[in-house]
């Protein structure tokens, strides 16, 4: 009974940060309809980023409330970069096929991923101050790191906020019409390329605070990036591209298989997940929560 | 397409002095640079299977990793397995597990277009991927599988003549041979009616349809042919570079196919040749020069996306009907 609530927990985990992974790529799907392949790479920016600031200032002997602190650095940063990539990169693309939008998505990954490289180095960060000052709780025999916690707290937090932004506020009033009808939001008077640079930015912070807030468990590696997209793909196609509440549940059910994979089948775990995304595709292939 | 090589002549007019430059080039060149423009060539083979989906038919595939991947596992299997080291069995081997795969996906695959066709392309391929990662008792694992220098048409690697040379020299050839037969092959296949209703398929499906197109069947031919043109690949790439490993199977390789395509210019027949050769060398230059070479290929795909869509094929093809105008 434990065990099952240890993995339940660790499910959880795992299901908060896929969630605001695959949030932000459904989001800027949703809104732009481009597929960014790079997104990985802005959740690895986060979780670099966040290790790097408080790896400066753990040093400096401050309190632990201040790490708490550092925690949206990363977010920060990623939206930042997503602030500058879109108009400089994306913008130019919208009109022309699909085609060329996914490749530049993959030119930048391969430039992101030799970016982190460049600035932070080849070698791991890690950012386990936060992590060990937390400490841990027992759950029956076992003892389970409390911080583990802390991330599913800040994963349901961030699901709510977005509801909130999405569906209670003017903002998110214009964010779905412009993502129904582009050409009609804007005869009613939106500003389509604020709307886009605001919806990528959004999509890029909440990638960012993933990799922020799961650095201080995980540590960062070059890489991380790559592997989180395909996660976060398969976690979009089980909710379907573009669909919030989509991403919720189909984090929640990768969390899931994944962390009960490791446990019991491990060789396959993997395979697994990307057969169910295979089956959810042919079977609704606009995706549990999507609309074709 | 283009109206380059539209006629079979206009098509031998080019191949020819490409052919003789190829068979001589060895004789000129040192035995590294011949292994390169080698590895070159497979890409080329790839590519122009692949771009039958994205060019003639409109598919974009991210998932061409998988049958590169089946056509090089097909053969550490058979040296595995079954002691064989025959390149003629290797390419059989190679051929048939990638149609196997490719029939299956493709199946699955040719019902959805746009997005949705990329996306479940990419997840079975890392299905693939996935096993062959987590099943290293059978595939090694990250280690991957050794293959053997294979003999080629019964011969084997004469006593004394080192690997290298052998790659470089009679293995060459054999690439070449069947370089120039799969180009032949395909050009005949975009030229036939069937690569015509491939062409009104993607230019218009709903019209396709109407003038008694099977829509899904033609995408699951090209899609089966597509996937046999890049498992060849993968089966003459394999006993090149000694190793196959789960890296191959990966979606950015998939990802590196279609870079190599457009690089070239997925619009013309030509292009995806061009595009294999060249991005050939501009990776092992990248990597030979910096650990930052996957900047310097993401740069370089970002500028070809903004400042050169039609590539380099499509762009000089479009340089010499200006000139021709002008002239």
């Amino acid at each position: 009974m434990d065990d099952l609530l240890v993995h339940l927990l660790n499910a959880l985990l795992y299901a908060s940060v896929l969630f605001l992974i695959a949030g932000g790529l459904s989001l800027i799907y949703g809104v732009m309809r481009i597929v960014n392949l790079a997104h990985g790479n802005l959740y690895a920016v986060g979780a670099y980023a966040t290790a790097w600031t408080m790896g400066r200032v753990l040093g400096t002997g401050q309190p632990s409330l201040m790490l708490y602190l550092l925690l949206p650095v990363g977010a920060v940063t990623a939206a930042a970069l997503g602030a500058v990539i879109e108009p400089t990169l994306l913008r130019p693309l919208y009109k022309r096929a699909e085609e060329y939008q996914l490749l530049i998505t993959f030119g930048l990954l391969l430039i992101l991923e030799d970016l982190l490289r460049f600035v932070f180095g080849p070698y791991p960060l890690s950012a386990s101050g936060l992590y060990e000052t937390v400490g841990s709780l027992s759950i029956g025999d076992s003892v389970y790191p409390g911080y583990n916690l802390v991330v599913i707290l800040v994963g349901g937090i961030a699901a709510a906020v977005l509801w909130a932004l999405i569906y209670r506020t003017k903002f998110g009033v214009i964010l779905r019409a412009t993502s129904q009808d582009k050409r009609m939001a804007s005869a009613l008077g939106v500003n389509v390329n604020r709307v886009y640079l605001e919806a990528f930015t959004l999509g890029c912070f909440m990638a960012g605070l993933g990799g922020a807030i799961i650095v201080p468990q995980q540590g960062a590696v070059l890489g991380m990036g790559v592997d989180a997209l395909i996660l976060a793909f398969v976690v979009v196609v089980i909710g379907g591209l573009g669909s919030l509440e989509g991403a919720l549940l189909g984090a929640l059910m990768v969390g899931i298989v994944r962390e009960f994979g490791i446990a019991f089948f491990p060789e396959v775990e993997l395979a697994i997940l990307y057969f169910m995304a295979a089956v959810v595709l042919l079977i609704r292939p606009a995706g549990l929560f999507g609309h074709a | 397409m283009s109206p380059i090589s539209a006629s079979p002549k206009r098509a031998l007019f080019y191949a020819i002095p490409i052919a003789v430059v190829l068979f001589f080039l060895p004789l000129l060149i040192e035995p590294y640079q011949v292994t390169l423009l080698e590895y070159g060539l497979i890409f080329a083979i790839a590519a122009l299977g692949f771009n039958l989906l994205l060019g003639y038919t409109g598919l974009l595939s991210f998932g061409h990793s998988a049958y590169f991947g089946m056509g090089a596992y097909a053969v550490a299997f058979i040296v595995k397995y079954l002691n064989i080291t025959s390149m003629e069995v290797f390419l059989l081997g190679g051929a048939l597990a990638s149609a196997a795969v490719a029939a299956l996906f493709g199946f699955l695959c040719v019902r959805y277009t746009r997005i949705f066709f990329g996306i479940l392309t990419m997840a079975l391929s890392q299905v693939l991927w996935s096993l062959a990662f987590k099943f290293y008792w059978v595939t090694g694992g990250t280690d991957g599988l050794r293959v053997p220098t294979p003999s080629l048409l019964g011969v084997t690697i004469p006593q004394g003549e080192e690997k290298m040379m052998f790659l470089a020299h009679r293995y060459y050839y054999y690439v070449l041979v069947i370089f120039f037969l799969s180009a032949a092959a395909m050009w005949l296949i975009v030229h036939s009616p069937f690569g015509k209703a491939l062409q009104a398929i993607r230019d218009n499906e709903t019209r396709a349809e109407f003038v008694g197109v099977q829509v899904w069947h033609y995408r699951w031919v090209a899609f089966l042919v597509s996937g046999i043109y890049t498992g060849l690949a993968g089966t003459l790439w394999v006993p090149l570079n000694g190793l196959t490993t789960p890296d191959i199977l990966h979606w950015t390789f998939s990802g590196k196919i279609v870079f190599f395509t457009v690089l070239g210019g997925f619009q013309t027949f030509m292009g995806p040749i061009i595009g294999g050769v060249v991005y050939n060398y501009l990776e092992t230059y990248a990597v030979g020069h910096t650990v930052y070479w996957q900047m310097v290929l993401g740069v370089v795909l970002v500028l070809l996306v903004l400042v050169l869509p039609a590539g380099i094929a499509g762009t000089a093809g479009r340089l010499m009907l200006r000139l021709r105008k002008a002239a």
